[in-house]
């Protein structure tokens, strides 16, 4: 079999409204998969559930990592499992450095009683702030606290690259990005892919995949997938809009 | 007897003791005493209805219970000493054991030589008793707690004395280590520090406890900083959750002159400290921080007072208290700034952090501005752990807890970025993590 995030047939409620139904989806190690669609539709939705938030109730169906099932495990439990989440709104922290905040994840893959090198973290991390072009000043500043929205991608972007997980969920990583922005972030992405990551960037719009071009587009309506393709599926719901698929929608119903 | 209301007459034949051990001291001092004493014993205790003590257990400050006369110095003093060593290097430091002097390091000859006075207060109501005279107890006590340094000033016998003379600048600390051993005993440290004009010191006093039984501590320090001079203080308070603790603190600001006072409260069952900023010269600046991580049924009751009686004065004060299970704080502070003090900036922010659905945070801030021309603020929060910030932690694959120390600690990371001697720093966020852990 071959590695792969799999979604089989999930269902996920917000209190008594249903916004997932019936969602399948396989994403194999090293494809990169984007999913589309309106607002309002799930795509957030879909990523929370995964990454285990407590407001999202998986009501019935699975997700698996390489053939494990993720679901009843704790949300630092799937995270140290290989999925990682890149927050549309990211978290500030007050007092919590990003070189801290960084290491405490890294510390927590560690087996008990070892210890982080430090010297070697640090060379990694300087590294690889380099490349997203984030000032080395920002190790000692509070995470993601005053940053511009650009700053806070960069910043989650970094995380990725520092946590090397299996699959990486990429939820809205364009909102808020000026196109300077996106293409350092895009970079730092495209450089991470690869033979060892899987992944699955959430957009509403076509542009960021001109940047990290997907294997395979997926677009979602009503918290489920109406339609997928490859890269051109995208180019398409460009020109057409989300009407069209709405009326997919509609009709397969 | 309203004025009798907590006083035993056990404390007043203790008192005689403690008089009849004095030997060699100056006769103001025995009167000084005397005075304190009677002081103490003619002054009620707080009142239900007095302000400054607004929200404050009143309950539990009796004091009947315990020795004020014994003397005894426990046993095993080398592992006190062992343990008294916070910070990375000092100029001089003292560990005091139940009001007596177990391990004396004198500042350097150099240092002397240039005048500075780094003494135990035993020994410098002898030797520097007009020293003492001029500076002993001279700072207002007015936010509550006068009864309490009276008893202070009554049964004080040790602590110690800093003299900074014109010019000279120290950059290691002068440490100070006050440890309790004994059951229902009683200990009073005393911390004054002296700066002439534009000399340079700062001191880190700790107040620890050998052992969980309950004491009463009544600390003071005070403060008295030059023209130009600039003095930081930081106090560790880590007394076992058995203790009744008071510190009353007080600083005098000259002109051109910068005073940082620190606090990192972790201990005593139920703790009373007082603040009073005095910035008198113009050109002060005066910094005032606190920290305190309660826990079970403590009680960190924090009164604090800034005072601006000249022009183009600044004052900052942080409080910030951290509280779980059933702990309880009360943050009570003013500024006051007198018609003369134009220009001043005068800042004060109590912010508390919720551990729990049943500790308990009050906040009584306040503004007395009779200038015009000034910039003051007040604020204080109350609030808890975001959901939110636990859930993005966690989506990093780091543990709850964790996640929660990381959060207190970057709560308190603007109070413990001030400590600048690197061991100190450790031992502190130590500290707090064997105290978060508990």
């Amino acid at each position: 079999m071959r590695a792969s995030l799999e979604i089989k047939n999930l269902n996920v409620m917000i209190g008594d409204k249903q916004i997932i139904k019936d969602f399948s989806l396989t994403i194999p190690k090293s494809e990169v998969h984007a999913i589309m669609g309106p607002n309002g539709t799930g795509k957030s939705t879909l990523a929370k559930a995964l990454a285990g938030h407590p407001d999202y109730e998986i009501t019935s169906g699975d997700a698996l990592i390489d053939g494990e099932s993720i679901i009843n495990l704790e949300v630092d439990e799937r995270s140290r499992a290989g999925l990682f989440l890149a927050f549309q709104y990211p978290m500030e922290i007050p007092g919590v450095s990003i070189a801290n905040f960084i290491r405490a994840a890294r510390n927590a893959r560690l087996p008990e009683g070892e210890d982080l090198d430090a010297p070697a973290y640090y060379k990694e991390l300087y590294e690889k702030m380099d490349r997203l072009k984030i000032d080395r000043k920002f190790t000692s500043r509070s995470i993601n606290e005053g940053f511009s929205g650009g700053e806070k991608k960069r910043c989650e972007i970094l995380q990725l690259a520092m946590l090397n997980p299996k699959y990486a969920i990429l939820d809205e990583t364009d909102s808020g990005l000026d196109i300077d922005a996106l293409k350092i972030v895009s970079e730092g992405v495209n450089a991470l892919r690869g033979p060892e990551l899987g992944a699955l960037v959430i957009t509403h719009y076509q542009r960021l995949l001109d940047y990290i071009v997907p294997d395979k587009v997926h677009v979602m309506y009503d918290g489920r997938i109406v339609k997928s393709g490859d890269k051109s599926l995208a180019l398409e719901l460009e020109s057409k809009g989300y009407d069209w698929i709405k009326e997919i929608a509609e009709n397969a119903a | 007897m309203e004025a009798e209301a907590g006083f035993d007459e056990s404390i007043r034949y203790a008192f005689q003791n403690h008089m009849d051990s004095l030997n060699t001291v100056p006769k103001w001092w025995r009167e000084f005493k005397t005075n304190a004493f009677d002081s103490y014993a003619n002054m009620p205790m707080p009142r239900r209805n007095d302000e400054n003590w607004r929200f404050a257990n009143r309950n539990n400050l009796s004091l009947g219970k315990f020795q004020f006369d014994r003397d005894t110095v426990s046993p095993n003093v080398s592992s006190l000493v062992e343990k008294s060593r916070f910070t990375g290097t000092q100029a001089g430091g003292f560990v005091i054991a139940d009001n007596k002097i177990v391990q004396a390091n004198r500042a350097p000859k150099e240092l002397t030589d240039q005048g500075v006075i780094w003494s135990p207060l035993s020994e410098a109501i002898v030797e520097h008793s007009d020293l003492l005279r001029d500076y002993f107890m001279k700072q207002g006590i007015d936010l509550g707690s006068e009864k309490f340094a009276h008893i202070h000033s009554a049964f004080v016998t040790n602590g110690v004395l800093l003299y900074i003379p014109k010019g000279i600048e120290v950059e290691a600390p002068f440490c100070s280590y006050n440890w309790s051993t004994s059951e229902n005993g009683s200990m009073f440290p005393h911390t004054l520090v002296i700066a002439e004009a534009n000399a340079k010191a700062s001191v880190v006093e700790a107040q620890l406890s050998e052992g969980e039984q309950s004491v009463f501590s009544c600390g003071v320090t005070h403060l008295f900083a030059g023209v130009g001079s600039e003095l930081n203080y930081t106090l560790i308070q880590n007394l076992n959750e058995n203790t009744l603790g008071f510190q009353i603190n007080s600083n005098i600001a000259g002109k051109d002159s910068t005073v940082s006072m620190n606090s990192i409260i972790l201990g005593c069952g139920h703790y009373r400290s007082e603040t009073h900023g005095q910035i008198k010269g113009s050109g002060a600046h005066v910094d005032m921080r606190s920290m305190a991580l309660a826990n079970a049924a403590q009680e960190i009751d924090q009164r604090t007072l800034q005072t601006h009686s000249a022009p183009h004065t600044t004052s900052n004060l942080l409080f910030k208290n951290a509280l779980k299970e059933n702990s309880k704080s009360i943050f009570s502070g003013l500024i006051k700034v007198d018609e003369v003090a134009q220009q001043t900036d005068a800042y004060q922010t109590n912010r508390n952090l919720l551990l729990s659905n049943t500790a308990e945070a009050n906040s009584l801030p306040g503004l007395e501005i009779e200038a015009n021309d000034v910039k003051c603020s007040h604020g204080a929060t109350t609030s808890e752990i975001q959901e939110e910030e636990i859930f993005y932690m966690l989506a990093r694959g780091i543990p709850k807890d964790t996640a929660e120390e990381l959060i207190l600690y970057g709560f308190f990371e603007e109070i413990l970025e001030n400590i600048v001697d690197e061991k100190l720093s450790d031992c502190t966020r130590q500290l707090i993590r064997k105290k978060f852990g508990s």
